[in-house]
């Protein structure tokens, strides 16, 4: 179990200084960088703290620990992922509908200019 | 069975009068849709001919602008149903009071544009389907379209209390009603079908009017058998968030 929590505390500690790097480099907003930062956040103290996974995994009834750690690891991330998920949806739906209005705005444009509107 | 196309003896008034548009969304149609263009000018006369250029990357909107249709061009390519709900958008914008849809590649005969605007101006109709199949289930299709046309009819039946024989055409003619609802929801992808169930939660109406589906004037079909499974899973999952879905979130 101990090794598997340091791989975790790693694989954590890489996912939190890479959002941080991505920051810095203006290569993700702040609004979308939060959830990748509390997933990093929450296997961190998960990984540090193994006393919250044996009750969890007391409390499940799931004989070994460490398979608590790895569904808690999967349902952070799908929850990051839905997440993502609405957010790429709302982005389609604006970029579909500022798509629409650009085209209609440069048809009426070239129409008024051929005198045709 | 194959339709006769009705002999032209007058240009519907409607059409002469400039009420309706004529839209044709095209993608990289360029081999065809210069012939489309030539022929419904050739039936009607210069009547509103709109084409929505959904991001082609070859000289389609050059051909089209060449015969004196007016192309509406999109930034870049945004899909079937993004494409034609940009077209809805421009004719409600623009006061038509009926549009009729058909395909850029040719296998519409604009002939029979006259029946689906005599089908629309129906009291109490909102839509008209060119359909192929209203007399017989004869038709251009594929065993598995015809199979799949067979699954999506007894799906909608009940969904829109009525049986429809083609769902899937898309040589549709819309009234003014029908045009504003389209203009502000429209399904994205695959969305002849959809389109129905959005119409029919509004409590419009529908007819069907038998046309005959030629074979493309060039290129051919991009559906290959997976596309085909997907479109059946994808169409029947839109129909089914169409009547589940909260109202105010379709309308953007």
């Amino acid at each position: 179990m101990e090794r598997l929590l340091l791989i975790t505390t790693l694989i954590a500690a890489a996912l939190f200084v890479t959002v941080l790097v991505g920051l810095r480099r203006a290569h993700i907003r702040v609004e979308y960088s939060v959830s990748w930062l509390t997933a990093a956040i929450i296997l961190l103290v998960l990984a540090q703290l193994p006393e919250p996974l044996r009750w969890l995994a007391a409390w499940t009834g799931v004989q070994d620990p460490p398979t608590v750690l790895l569904f808690l690891v999967a349902g952070v991330f799908l929850i990051v992922f839905y997440r993502f998920s609405i957010i790429i949806s709302h982005l389609r739906d604006a970029n579909i509908a500022l798509a629409q209005r650009v085209a209609i705005l440069e048809f009426r444009l070239e129409n008024v200019e051929d005198g045709r509107l | 069975m194959t339709q006769k196309a009705p002999p032209l003896a007058f240009v519907h008034p409607l059409l002469e009068a400039g009420r309706v548009l004529i839209l044709i969304p095209a993608h990289n149609e360029e081999a065809a849709i210069g012939a489309v263009v030539d022929e419904v000018y050739s039936l009607f006369g210069k009547i509103p001919v709109l084409v929505i250029d959904d991001g082609s990357v070859d000289s389609t909107a050059a051909i089209v602008k060449g015969r004196g249709a007016r192309v509406l061009r999109l930034p870049h390519h945004l899909g079937l149903g993004g494409a034609l709900q940009a077209g809805y958008r421009l004719a409600f914008e623009l006061g038509f009071e009926y549009v009729v849809r058909i395909d850029g590649d040719g296998q519409h005969d604009p002939r029979f544009i006259t029946a689906m605007i005599d089908a629309v101006t129906q009291p109490g109709v909102q839509m008209a389907i060119g359909s192929r199949f209203v007399e017989s289930d004869e038709g251009h299709t594929s065993l598995f379209r015809g199979f799949g046309i067979r699954l999506f009819r007894a799906f909608l039946r009940p969904i829109l209390g009525k049986p429809v024989r083609d769902p899937t055409s898309g040589y549709v003619a819309v009234d003014r009603e029908a045009l504003e609802v389209f203009s502000k929801s429209f399904p994205l992808e695959y969305p002849e079908i959809e389109a129905l169930v959005v119409l029919r939660r509004r409590a419009f109406q529908f007819v069907e009017v038998p046309v005959s589906i030629r074979p493309r004037k060039a290129g051919r079909s991009t559906i290959t058998a997976l596309k085909s499974v997907y479109y059946l899973v994808h169409v029947m999952l839109g129909v089914l968030v169409n009547i589940l879905i909260f109202d105010r979130r379709r309308w953007r």
